[in-house]
């Protein structure tokens, strides 16, 4: 059998689009891969997917037959994640949703649901711990400002929450990885991308700072060095609950 | 404002209510509807101290200067250390600030009883009213009430804060006679007993008027200490189950006693604190709570005490080898749930997806489930399975020898204490 290697543009509806591609070619050992279009290795087919809105619609309606609207969001957010070397897991899902006469969703004795649940298990942590890791510095423009580089690309899920709990506040969540952010004027959210000086890094910005800033990160350490306990010392159980990668943005570990 | 000055309030009065376990911001639906300043629902962990605890709330003491002499309690009126009072506005002020800048999910203020019980409850009442109607604050509130105060404040506490809790101190009344001659037993179960009347007259009401205030919707909790005072893990766990039925509380949190005062009555200043026993009575309110089993079923006449090496629910599994093996394909979720290596979740993956095919040792797996623990309970699409007739002792000794307890390092024997 002849494996395909697929080239998409890594959008959602790009991935729709190779589904639709795979049934109407009929084939059977496909591998899916984001990325510009150029020459691969001989002895191997490779297809320019070129997404296509109707036919990503098509797969999308047939998608809805089979699964809940919770399970279609928790493909969506699978992909959204940007996890690498998962797209053959979701074309695994959609061809088993497809193959079966029943909604699958709770199959996870099978490998592909397993494995989406354990992705969508993995986003979910990362977006509720930037739920808890976001730490908003106030600016002199009164725009309270965070940086964040969380594992996977879950600043879109992060919106809503803050919005609603934030509510009376100007605010920006940037992530410094992937290079964009969300600002919130107190009506609505754009996602925006801030040009930072050469030479000087997006997350330090203490220039800008409101004069009560540095009290509170003060007191706010000061605070987090009295309540911990010291006869209770217990590192490991510390690491698991905050890893090192996320010290660099917490006021208190800075 | 004084930095220095907020800064050594904030130092003395976070130290001395560190000792007070709760940590949970969860259990309320406190939404941001006024375009004003947060919300309270399920509540997040934004921080771990280095012990490992999370941090959620700005936990504080309006003052500890205190009328009390409690032996167990770092404020006890005959202690000599530094005093502190916060003022409301600058409790107030430091909640709000922290807030916005996503610290925390919001206050847990407690206090030392200054004067008597009811200027202390009102105080604290008044910061919660603050917050609440002129900084537009629907942050998490959780309010101490003070053993003693009166009806009336206890009313108006409920009415702002999302959660109420009277700390219990000691596992029973004689423990409490003993290490607290000031406290007295009945004191914190009547305001206990007023707010239960009160939230379920007020849920009633909610359920007519939709309009009707929102009163402590995230309930009542309590705090007994552990191993100070001599009870046995039975009373600790019946008097946690008590309170659980009669007072509808959300929470018991046991909390393993830092020895920081050398009284004759309390376990010397060089004891370590008990974590592995304070570990396993958590664990063991997870199964009254959450897995259907009874108290009785975990600790007895005949096994007072919960055994340290190994979790509450492999002891039952292993005093109880007549019910098993299960077959997981079959079972029902309540007996799955029974299953030493099969968590919650485990248990719920398991019923929804048999129903696709019958599921085997790599699925079981793959869903999450300890098979080097379950092993010896279940059957499941497999010719493999335990074939020897263990008895319970034996499996206690195989999981023991395989598994490497994050507890070896620290020190294992239970306080004997008298």
């Amino acid at each position: 059998m002849i494996m395909y290697t697929l080239i998409y543009d890594g959008t959602f509806e790009g991935l729709l689009t190779a589904v639709f591609e795979i049934y109407e070619l009929k084939l059977f050992h496909v591998k899916l891969i984001k990325g510009e279009w150029h020459s691969r290795a001989l002895f191997e087919e490779v297809l320019h997917i070129i997404t296509d809105e109707k036919r990503a619609g098509r797969v999308l309606n047939g998608l809805r037959k089979k699964l809940s609207a919770a399970g279609i969001q928790r493909l969506y957010i699978a992909h959204m994640a940007e996890m690498e070397q998962e797209e053959s897991t979701l074309i695994g899902f959609i061809r088993y949703v497809f193959d079966s006469d029943q909604n699958i969703e709770e199959d996870y004795g099978n490998k592909y649901v397993m494995r989406l649940s354990e992705i969508i298990k993995m986003v979910r942590r990362e977006k509720h711990r930037m739920e808890a890791f976001v730490r908003f510095q106030k600016l002199k423009d009164e725009i309270f400002y965070s940086a964040i580089e969380p594992d996977f690309n879950v600043l879109p899920l992060l919106i809503r929450h803050f919005k609603s709990r934030y509510a009376d506040q100007k605010w920006i969540i940037y992530d410094v990885k992937r290079g964009y952010g969300v600002y919130y004027d107190l009506h609505d959210t754009q996602y925006i991308s801030l040009d930072f000086l050469e030479g000087s890094k997006p997350d330090n910005a203490i220039a800008a700072f409101n004069e009560d800033e540095q009290i509170y990160q003060r007191l706010w350490k000061n605070y987090f060095n009295s309540v911990n306990i010291a006869s209770r010392k217990n590192t490991k159980l510390h690491l698991r609950h905050i890893p090192r990668r996320y010290w660099r943005h917490l006021t208190e570990k800075i | 404002m004084n930095a220095d000055r907020i800064t050594e309030k904030l130092n003395i009065l976070a130290d001395a209510a560190k000792y007070d376990v709760s940590c949970a911001s969860s259990g309320s639906k406190r939404k941001n509807e006024n375009k004003g300043l947060g919300n309270a629902s399920n509540g997040i962990c934004h921080s771990y101290t280095e012990d490992g605890r999370c941090v959620s709330l700005l936990k504080i003491l309006l003052t500890n200067h205190c009328i009390f002499d409690c032996a167990y309690c770092v404020s006890r009126k005959n202690n000599d250390i530094k005093r502190a009072a916060f003022t409301v506005q600058e409790v107030v002020d430091l909640t709000i600030n922290f807030y916005r800048r996503n610290y925390i999910e919001g206050l847990f203020l407690s206090s030392g009883i200054f004067k008597d019980a009811d200027h202390t409850m009102e105080r604290l009442v008044r910061v919660a009213k603050k917050l609440r109607t002129e900084h537009n604050f629907n942050g998490y509130i959780h309010l101490k009430s003070i053993p003693g105060a009166s009806d009336e404040l206890m009313r108006e506490a409920g009415l702002y804060a999302d959660r109420l809790s009277v700390n219990l101190e000691m596992p029973t009344e004689a423990g409490l006679k003993l290490l607290a001659p000031d406290k007295n037993r009945q004191d914190m179960i009547d305001p206990m007993n007023f707010l239960k009347n009160e939230i379920i007259l007020r849920t009633e009401e909610k359920k007519l008027f939709k309009k009707a205030p929102m009163f402590a919707p995230a309930g009542q909790s309590t705090q007994v200490i552990i191993g100070a005072t001599s009870e046995s893990d039975q009373q600790v766990l019946q008097s946690a189950n008590y309170f659980y039925r009669n007072f509808n509380l959300k929470r018991v949190y046991y909390s393993g006693y830092v020895p920081v005062l050398a009284d004759k009555r309390l376990p010397a200043l060089n004891t370590s604190v008990p974590m592995v026993r304070e570990n396993r009575l958590y664990q063991a309110d997870w199964l009254m709570r959450f897995y259907g089993f009874r108290v009785n079923e975990i600790v007895n006449d005949e096994q007072p005490l919960l055994d340290l090496d190994i979790d509450p629910k492999l002891g039952w599994a292993i005093r109880n080898m007549h019910v098993f093996p299960i077959d997981v394909n079959k079972a029902d979720l309540q007996m799955i749930l029974r299953v030493p290596g099969v968590g919650l979740l485990s248990a719920q993956k398991i019923v929804s997806a048999r129903k696709f095919a019958s599921l085997g040792w790599e699925q079981l797996k793959k869903i999450g489930v300890a098979v080097n623990r379950a092993r010896y309970f279940i059957i499941c699409k497999s010719s493999e399975f335990e074939r020897r007739d263990l008895t319970g002792s034996n499996i206690k000794q195989f999981i023991l020898a395989e598994s490497k307890s994050k507890y070896l390092k620290n020190n294992h024997t239970q306080l004997n204490l008298f």
